[in-house]
């Protein structure tokens, strides 16, 4: 019986865990995680925070789940990978076997390199143990800072908001989420988050975070020698890949665990998939464009895991993901982005951008200047059919034929303003007699 | 954080709402001739009258040591009945609340205006003071602190809230004779809509309304940005005020059998009972269209609506029980229970009512038709109905369904007891273009759309796997859509074929492999 041996219980491994199941009822197959005794959804870290759900709420199976598919779970830190053994080391010393070793174990904080990075009150954002050390540090304070405006800094910044707490979000970039999206975007979700109150400074920095005698912050210092008085700082710079643990096992490491499209290290049956993994060489997806070679998205750690289990099932098959798609919110705006949607317009590539006269909804699409099929579509406070979106870039659909359709991209809720007249200058939008009766003042 | 003028409403709410509950035990009640012969049958009058001669010198300072009273004064007088062999003579008529309701003497019967107009403007004018404010945030899925607040988490508050509803029900449904001082103060506002004196369920049908009213004012607040919500919300507040408060009480006022034209059988378990066939068919014409149009409205309407639009067409947008659920029960919509072990027991109690309903409707026709009491030599029709009536009617449907919001959701009753959801599902299920689509594979599995599903459906299960949501006990409320932080969940009414794909994959974005259902 082949003893497949999953290294993190996040969404990766337990895709994986699952697909295994579903295809091959004899495998023995081990979870193994430090964090939690069951699987649930990081995504939904900031909604235990705002109170919106419990920590039981977030998990997507049942606990009786794991015994009934067979998947046994181990709660412990692997702490030494011996492949020349196919062994595992937990932390209290004891072995485990393996015929397939899959490392699943995501990202850690980055944390930047400040000074008084170690005061108490300083964390990042992205597992339980943040959860309740955030929880503890934020209870009657008079100012929280918020040290980058990513996707993990916007979340940190509506959790301290939601318990009222005065928030200020340093951002470096000259406009928000500069690395992502365009100027008109940013100042649309630099509005929206200080209408909430909350102080969003672009081109701010954090020089030095000050800690009172307790070794408490007291205080964080700007590059231009601003002081402003706070009690959290939460760190939201990104993720690295969580693999200090691999560093003496002989599995190639670079930023993350090396791996082929097989997701197969240099070591026969040890696979990496999700946020730790790194392509050697960089996939592209079935739609020709280029993927990151590290890509800490909860979607690609999924299709990872559904991929990677057909190859520990004996088919072994390549990651082949399709036309790109993620998606956030920023407070009460929701984004959806799909296909190639780069801050900056590349050379060949023309844009086509909306607005909706509230200036809190946007909907831009880009494509190509020759012949004008459409490369990548994302959208600002409006829901878009995945399907539809998808279709469209896969085939290069012309941008007016888009355009004319654009009802089947359309998910907004039922009686939802109807905008898709306006994306081709068709007038003012019209506002039907129940729509003016109950629509909110912009 | 409360502004000061939400501090200022919630106070009065609770002033008025203690003078409303404190009302309760501010009369007097003393027995006299004239009460007596006011409320009970003149056959009955001389046996009463002298069963109760020894009440007659007291007044009583509450209801209870008076109701205890003339109780055993009746119970007395029954079994000498009985001793006699005089069967004929037993009262079987329960006069306990009419008989104090009548009793009432003192301060409070004489300025019961005075109190109903007080305790209802605080109540209401406090309510609204409270919610109102809130529009001033800006629009969005505000549900934070849910779980940090007694009132919504089953703590204390919520504890002390659900005591109150089933102690509320309790009376209500079994022993009305110590809310009487409530019936005296509606009594002016049911004189006015119907011509006559208020009963408890003119008392209760009014509260009802009061708060699908006010709560919906909350609805209307929180889901500023939500048209779906708001307009759903507007029509339970209109069928409740225009179609089940005022049309019955306007019929009754010019004499025609009251009925709420848009309840139906079997939800309205006594539609078919022999007393209210007898009194459509006494009322001529209009009575005649009653009985057909009740009966064509489940007959007819449920599969065609149901089919176009699923089972929400009713449930979240015209049903009272549903309207209280979306309004007054909203805030505890979290509270349902999302183990499979509790869809499984939900399977087969709501459905174990419908069966219950119609063997107990159709043993009530067979006798109405055929004078004979049991149906098939032993399933007796009047034991059937008043066991239906007790367990399902009183107990399930008010103690259990609306007591119980604070612990176990505000969707109780409709999701195990309500024989007429239990339709409408199957209906739902098997034969209708209604679906909740599932957005490709942008479904992130936090848990928020399951969470906040007032029928406890797990919705993340199907939303993760890209599977659209067919369901039977689904009352298209939009919440799950609504609190969807990444758009995944769509309600739509579409072609039928698409509706349940057995063969087609199912996650998009991966073209590695092909996941099937």
């Amino acid at each position: 019986m082949k003893h497949i041996i999953i290294i993190g219980n996040g969404i990766a491994g337990i895709t994986t865990a699952r697909h295994v199941r579903q295809q091959d009822d004899t495998a023995r197959i081990t979870v193994i995680s430090a964090e939690s005794e069951h699987f649930y959804s990081r995504t939904a870290l900031m909604y235990i925070y705002m109170g919106h759900m419990t920590y039981e709420h977030t998990k997507p199976y049942e606990d009786w789940f794991w015994k009934k598919n067979r998947i046994e779970l181990v709660r412990g830190y692997v702490e030494q990978v011996d492949t020349d053994a196919r062994r595992i080391r937990l932390n209290d010393d004891t072995w485990l076997a393996y015929d397939a070793l899959v490392i699943a174990t995501g990202s850690v904080s980055s944390t930047g390199n400040w000074p008084g990075l170690d005061s108490t009150g300083v964390q990042g954002l992205y597992g339980l143990p943040d959860l309740e050390s955030m929880g503890h540090h934020t209870s009657n304070i008079d100012r929280a800072v918020v040290v980058g405006g990513g996707l993990i800094g916007i979340e940190l910044a509506e959790m301290l908001h939601s318990r009222h707490i005065p928030v200020t979000m340093l951002v470096r970039d000259t406009h928000y989420w500069s690395s992502t999206i365009p100027a008109e975007e940013g100042e649309l979700i630099r509005r929206h988050v200080r209408r909430h109150g909350v102080d969003l400074q672009l081109k701010a920095e954090l020089k030095e975070i000050l800690a009172d005698e307790a070794g408490h912050v007291r205080a964080i210092v700007t590059t231009d020698e601003r002081e402003i008085a706070c009690q959290f700082v939460g760190l939201g710079v990104g993720v690295t890949p969580n693999i200090s643990f691999l560093k003496t096992s002989g599995i190639e490491l670079g930023k993350g665990v090396l791996v082929n499209e097989y997701f197969e290290t240099n070591i026969p049956d040890v696979y990496a998939i999700g946020d730790c993994n790194e392509f050697r060489v960089p996939i592209t997806g079935t739609d020709g464009s280029p993927r990151k070679a590290i890509e800490q998205i909860w979607y690609t750690g999924r299709m990872h895991g559904e991929t990677l289990a057909q190859t520990l099932c004996g088919n072994r098959t390549a990651y082949q993901p399709g036309v790109f798609f993620n998606s956030a919110k920023f407070f009460d705006i929701e984004y959806q982005t799909y296909g190639t949607m780069n801050a900056k317009l590349a050379e060949d590539e023309q844009t086509y951008y909306w607005e909706h006269p509230n200036g809190q909804q946007c909907l831009r699409i880009n494509y190509e200047a020759k012949g004008e099929g459409v490369v990548g579509i994302h959208a600002f406070g409006l829901r878009l059919r995945h399907a539809v979106c998808e279709r469209w870039i896969r085939e290069h659909c012309p941008l007016p034929e888009v355009l004319s359709q654009f009802q089947q991209a359309d998910f907004n809720p039922e009686f939802s303003e109807n905008y898709t007249n306006q994306l081709q200058g068709k007038g003012p939008l019209r506002k039907n007699w129940l729509q003016r009766l109950f629509s909110t003042a912009n | 954080m409360l502004t000061n003028i939400q501090r200022t409403g919630l106070t009065l709410f609770l002033i008025g709402f203690a003078l409303f509950v404190g009302s309760l035990s501010l009369s007097q009640y003393q027995l006299t001739d004239e009460v007596l012969t006011s409320t009970v049958k003149k056959e009955q009058l001389a046996g009463i009258q002298s069963a109760t001669a020894d009440m007659r010198g007291t007044v009583y300072g509450s209801a209870f040591g008076f109701v205890r009273d003339f109780k055993a004064a009746i119970a007395k007088l029954n079994e000498g009945y009985k001793a006699r062999n005089e069967k004929d003579k037993i009262i079987n008529d329960d006069y306990a609340f009419p008989v104090t309701k009548a009793a009432s003497i003192g301060f409070f019967p004489d300025n019961s205006l005075l109190f109903f107009c007080l305790s209802l403007l605080l109540c209401v004018g406090g309510a609204l003071l409270y919610i109102v404010p809130k529009n001033r945030q800006m629009p969005g899925i505000k549900n934070n602190g849910v779980f940090h607040n007694p009132a919504t988490n089953r703590g204390w508050i919520g504890i002390v809230i659900g005591s109150f509803l089933i102690g509320f029900y309790v009376l209500l449904y079994f022993y009305p004779e110590y809310l009487t001082n409530w019936v005296l103060m509606f009594d002016p506002l049911s004189r006015l809509l119907n011509g006559g004196p208020a009963s408890q369920w003119f008392v209760y049908g009014t509260l009802y309304t009061l708060a699908i009213l006010v709560m919906g004012v909350r609805m209307l607040v929180k889901y500023r940005g939500n048209p779906y919500q708001q307009i759903r919300t507007v029509s339970v507040m209109f069928f409740q005020t225009c179609f089940a408060f005022l049309i019955p009480e306007l019929l009754s006022l010019f004499n025609q059998p009251a009925q709420d034209l848009k309840n139906m059988w079997p939800l309205d378990y006594s539609f078919y009972f022999d007393y209210r066939l007898d009194q459509k068919i006494q009322a001529g014409s209009l009575g005649l269209f009653l009985l057909v149009w009740g009966t064509a409205l489940w007959l007819i309407g449920v599969p065609v609506m149901t089919y176009f639009f699923g089972k929400r067409w009713y449930c979240s947008w015209v049903c009272g029980c549903g309207g209280l659920a979306e309004t007054l029960g909203d805030p505890y919509r979290q509270l349902s229970d999302k183990r499979l072990v509790a869809w499984k027991f939900e399977r087969v109690v709501v459905h174990g009512v419908l069966v219950f309903a119609v063997v107990m409707t159709v043993a009530v026709l067979y006798t109405y038709l055929s004078g004979q009491s049991a149906l098939f030599g032993f399933l007796d029709s009047y034991s059937l109905r008043s066991s239906y009536g007790f367990a399902i009617g009183s107990i399930f449907a008010g103690v259990v369904g609306t007591g119980f919001y604070p612990f176990m959701g505000n969707r109780v009753w409709c999701r195990f007891g309500c024989p007429l959801a239990a339709y409408l599902g199957l209906v739902q299920r098997f034969k209708s273009r209604f679906r909740i689509t599932t957005n490709g594979g942008q479904c992130i599995s936090c848990g928020n759309c399951s969470t906040y599903c007032e029928m406890g459906i797990d919705v993340r299960w199907y939303a993760q796997r890209g599977q659209d949501i067919v369901r039977s006990s689904c009352v298209g409320c939009g919440v799950c859509s609504a609190v969807c932080p990444r758009g995944v969940l769509n309600l739509e009414n579409d072609d039928e074929s698409n509706r349940m794909p057995a063969i087609n994959p199912i996650l998009l974005g991966n073209d590695g492999i092909r996941v099937r259902v």
